[in-house]
């Protein structure tokens, strides 16, 4: 096994590019190395990202936020723009783990471990955060939603790294919220979460809305009908109970350790109805 | 014997007052060494294969690729660990259980072993051994094994207990019974009768520590092992018998143990080890992971329980009645045997009956955890008072302390009860302020009662007082719950002097006389009875020195708070001496002053505890929060007040895992689905409020200090606790543990229609 530390993207895509045997990525190392430790990977090649310049930084632009690829979740929670922006994607990265587990790991990698179950993810992808993506051939920005294609497998080629995740400049009257559910209160995995995104007029009628599901599918679960049932009204009951219906109905979930079919249809509308709750409350909206 | 155990109401000054413990700077600083903190030179990793099947015949094991790996020095199968058991059929199945011989019969169960120069090597190796296996049908459920048609786990056994000899062999391996009057007369005079099913899933210990050991087997016979046990001497017995050593020439040490609650009585990894080092001909560790310690260290039994009880109008109870189907995992035990004694023991029945029956399963081997067995009874019998005290129209805990067994009841199963602490439990309960706190919405609350034997056993102590004065305390019983700060309270107040001037050990099984090992909550009741032994032995060399250094008869001195003291005016000019002073002079007063104890420390004093919980329920995730705790229990004495209420809290703490989320989940494959801590369940600290203790001192008539165990009772209620909270926060009877989520939810959506 061979570990390195490049002081550049262009090193490290290099370096994975030309790996021969199996290759792994290392940030905050909080999947790999309970993945080496179990036996279950036995990287020829460890490329260690936190040396790379710009990769641990939160940086804020004219579009939004970037989110360095080895910045430790914990850093997001630390940062009072990003937290007054996202709060709903900043909860959902310090959910992961416990809060030593918070000062290691990153969204990216939560990304790329390509878990239906990652607490992170949902949030992103209601957020409609953008990936920037370095390879061999070059640089491209894709949705998040694209990059985990089932449990543990992405979209991503080889000799391709993340290399910062992006946020959105925020809109006026906006807010976004992320629930999910475990028996216990931290250090668990996600049974079944949502992560809703929404943007309100004046008045307080959702003007724009995404609404994503974790743990009901083999990924996780942009679902668009779900915003539509939002869109163009205020959060009423009614607007609430169809919400919860649709999430319930979008749900493919399985029987396993942490939950049943039925449970996680259930409990995905109960946790999608009050995050929208909270989301809309954030927005602004009464 | 050699003195009079009989409680004798004295007055303490060192006992019951709340030191620190000796072992605690140790345990704090990160210096304590736990099983794996240990090394030898030359030392050789040990690894183990396991089996992925829940049920196969093993054809064929090739080694042999695995031995040519550079690095591996040791291979080890069955026939490395050959049959030396004769005739003893429980260690026997100890012996099948660490090697699989002909079968696995479980998944996870062991089949192969390495000793390598590291983990690395150690692995490679492991899968380098090839094995043919014949894949059999499996059972993995306590009813289903049950079933005339469930795979045969063992056709060499027929059910025990039964009328009639059974001429098929069966998964079932016993049935006892249990009770005294006719129930059937009892059930006729009754104006309710509840009659219900229950089930619990089998959970583990949850050490935090997984099992670790370090073997060395030398040339000539004789052999050490270091290692995290409960008791070093059966642990001695054990690996001695199974690797044809001599018993006192293998030597035991235990080290601190980070938990072990029944699940370290009992040896996995350590007869392997002993194995590989004899094979190797170097020192040996095998440390388990946690994926092992779960699919192959024991879990408690599953269980499937009926309950029916009647009672008239009044709330008196009439009969009670229980079946109740325990899971041994694929070897023979007394689980329900247990769990049918202990079902009913709070109380005062005319008419009772327990029925128990023990069932082989394809799971690990089941091991004692805390109160082995009581829980589940409990929960069962506990759940179906409350329906019952409900259907009657009464407080439960009135209807419980009306019915609750007294001094010269006759118990369910069987001898007549001394003092006991079930009535002043429930007094305590019905007076405490938790009991009236108001609840609010989707909060309920739930109370239950819970019983344990305790038990007493073999116990050796060595008290060594050095010429400077101090005291050191070598003790045989394992230290798992700060045994050596009360047995050190125990020789202070004995000898009358402070708790600093001692310092008690656990001594390795080459240094004392045998001891049972720490369970059925014996450590602290056993070991202070020898220890006050030891220390009364002491004062005598003690008295017998001052007697020379004053030059009169032994008989004229006395032990006074410390001191030698000569008695009567005609000495009315010697001054007293002191423990310090009588030391000083032992090199020439007769050499060493040391004081001994063997002895079989009878009278165990049962135990009973009620507890009371309130719970929230999200009644739409079938989320459960425990809001507040409370645990009463009677201690006899409590001889260091914090940790007692530590062993309360303790047993509430796991009790509260167990009813909520903790279980053994098994895919229809008949493996483990959840062999790790992120899946398997326990409470983290977050999920738990303070848990509040009261201490009642009911004393032990058999200790002379009322001493009874403390440390497993706490468990014994919870689950009953949780569920009959639970129930009144869902409106509707909780049946099933644990009382996950879907299972909650799924309870309210069907009563919902």
């Amino acid at each position: 096994m061979r570990y390195i530390r490049p002081l550049s993207i262009e090193d490290a895509v290099g370096q994975l590019a030309r790996a021969v045997g199996p290759a792994a990525i290392l940030a905050g190392g909080s999947d790999l190395l309970v993945r080496m430790k179990g036996g279950f990977v036995e990287p020829e090649l460890i490329v260690d990202i936190k040396g790379i310049a710009g990769l641990s930084e939160i940086r804020e632009t004219a579009e939004g936020f970037s989110i360095g690829a080895a910045v430790p979740c914990a850093v997001l929670g630390e940062n009072a723009a990003l937290k007054k922006a996202w709060p709903g994607v900043v909860e959902a990265a310090k959910l992961i783990g416990s809060k030593q587990v918070q000062g290691r790991c990153t969204i990216t990698g939560n990304l790329c471990n390509a878990s239906p179950a990652a607490d992170s993810v949902p949030a992103l992808v209601a957020a409609g955060a953008k990936a920037v993506v370095v390879g061999p051939s070059g640089t491209r920005t894709v949705a998040v939603e694209i990059v985990p294609t089932g449990p543990g497998k992405t979209s991503l080629a080889k000799g391709e790294i993340i290399e910062a995740i992006l946020l959105g400049k925020r809109a006026a009257h906006s807010g976004d919220a992320y629930l999910r559910f475990i028996p216990r209160t931290e250090m668990d995995i996600a049974v079944v979460s949502a992560g809703v995104n929404l943007t309100l007029d004046e008045q307080g009628v959702v003007k724009a809305a995404r609404v994503a599901l974790g743990a009901a599918a083999p990924t996780v679960l942009l679902v668009e009908e779900a915003a539509e049932a939002l869109i163009g009204r205020k959060l009423d009951e009614a607007a609430l109970e169809r919400l919860a219906r649709i999430c319930s109905g979008a749900c493919r979930p399985i029987d396993d350790k942490r939950g049943t079919i039925e449970f996680r249809r259930k409990v995905a509308g109960v946790l999608a109805r009050r995050a929208a709750t909270t989301a809309y409350a954030r927005a602004g909206g009464k | 014997m050699n003195f009079d155990p009989r409680y004798s109401g004295r007055n303490f000054s060192s006992v019951g007052t709340r030191p620190i413990r000796p072992d605690g700077v140790d345990k704090v600083t990160g210096r304590a060494r736990y099983g794996a903190d240990f090394n030898m030179a030359g030392q050789l990793v040990g690894r183990v294969l396991r089996s992925p099947h829940a049920h196969a015949l093993i054809r064929k094991i090739d080694t042999s690729k695995a031995e040519k790996l550079a690095g591996v020095k040791a291979v080890i199968t069955a026939k490395d660990l050959p049959d030396l058991t004769n005739g003893d059929a429980g260690m026997y199945d100890i012996l099948d259980n660490c090697m699989a011989r002909t079968k696995a019969l479980y998944d996870g169960h062991a089949v192969a072993a390495v000793a390598a120069i590291d983990a690395r090597t150690a692995r490679q190796a492991l899968k380098l051994i090839e094995i043919d296996y014949e894949v059999l049908a499996h059972v993995t459920d306590v009813d289903e094994a049950m079933q005339h048609h469930a795979p045969l786990i063992n056709d060499a056994i027929f059910t025990e207990g039964l009328e009639e000899k059974p001429v098929k062999p069966s998964n079932v391996t016993k049935r006892s019974q249990f009770g005294h009057g006719d129930v059937h007369q009892g059930f006729g005079a009754a104006d309710f009768i509840v009659e219900r099913s229950f089930k619990t899933e089998q959970t583990h210990q949850g050490y935090i520590e997984p099992h670790a050991c370090v073997a060395s087997v030398n040339l000539d016979g004789t052999a050490e092992l270091w290692v995290c046990t409960q008791g070093h001497f059966v642990y001695r017995q054990h690996c001695a018998q199974l690797l044809g050593l001599e018993a006192s020439k293998l030597r035991v040490t235990s080290s601190e143990i980070g938990g072990g609650f029944g699940g370290k009585t009992h040896v996995w990894a350590e007869p392997v080890a002993l194995a590989l080092s004899r094979k190797a001909g170097r020192p040996v560790k095998l440390v388990m992971t946690r994926d092992e310690v779960f699919r192959a260290s024991g879990p408690t039994s599953a269980t499937s329980i009926d309950v029916k009880i009647g009672a008239r109008k009044d709330g008196t109870i009439t009969a009670a009645e229980a079946t109740l189907r325990y899971s041994a995992g694929p070897y023979a035990g007394s689980w329900a045997e247990i769990g049918a004694m202990t079902a009913f023991a709070c109380y005062r029945l005319d008419n009772v009956k327990t029925v128990g029956f023990e069932v082989l399963v394809n799971r690990p081997k089941t091991a004692a955890y805390r109160a082995p067995s009581a829980p589940m009874a409990a929960f069962a019998v506990e759940s179906a008072v409350d329906e019952l005290a409900k259907e009657i129209g009464i407080d439960p805990v009135e209807f419980r302390i009306k019915n609750a067994a007294q001094e010269g009841t006759r118990s369910s199963y069987g001898p007549v009860y001394g003092p006991i602490g079930i009535g002043p439990t429930l007094e305590a309960v019905k007076a405490h302020p938790h009991m009236k706190a108001p609840l609010k919405q989707n909060q309920g609350r739930g109370m239950a009662c819970g019983f344990w034997f305790n038990f007493g056993g073999q116990t050796c102590v060595d008290l060594n007082i050095g010429m400077d004065g101090s005291v050191s305390l070598a003790v045989g019983t394992v230290d798992v719950g700060g045994s050596r700060a009360s047995l050190s309270l125990v020789a202070a107040e004995e000898l009358g002097i402070d708790y600093a001037q001692l310092k008690a050990v656990v001594a390795d099984t080459s240094s004392l006389g045998y001891n049972d090992m720490t369970d059925g909550s014996r450590g602290t009741f056993s070991s202070s009875m020898a220890t006050i032994s030891a220390a009364r032995n002491a004062i005598k060399i003690l008295r017998d020195r001052a007697a020379q250094m004053w030059d009169i008869p032994v008989d004229d001195v006395v032990w006074e708070q410390g001191h030698a003291v000569a008695k009567g005016d005609k000495y009315g000019n010697l001054g007293k001496l002191s423990l310090r002073d009588i030391a000083a002079k032992s090199g020439t007063t007769g050499g060493p002053i040391a004081g001994h104890s063997e002895l079989v420390a009878d009278g165990a004093g049962v135990s009973f505890a009620t507890h009371i919980c309130d719970v929230e329920v999200d009644p739409e995730t079938g989320a459960t929060r425990v809001i507040r705790y409370t645990v009463v229990q009677d201690a006899g004495k409590a001889v260091h007040p914090t940790y007692v209420e530590g062993q309360y809290q303790g047993g509430a703490a796991q009790g509260i895992g167990w009813a909520l989320n903790e279980e053994y989940i098994y895919g229809k494959d008949g493996r483990l689905q959840n062999a790790g801590f992120l899946d398997y369940r326990i409470p983290v600290c977050s999920d738990l409020p303070m848990i509040d203790t009261q201490i009642l001192e009911i004393p032990n008539p058999n200790h002379p200090y009322g001493v009874r165990g403390v440390g497993e009772t706490s468990i014994v209620p919870p689950l009953a606790a949780i569920a009959n909270a639970v129930s009144n926060a869902a409106g509707v009877r909780m049946t099933h543990i644990p009382m996950s989520p879907p299972r909650i939810l799924a309870a309210i959506e069907a009563e919902r229609g």
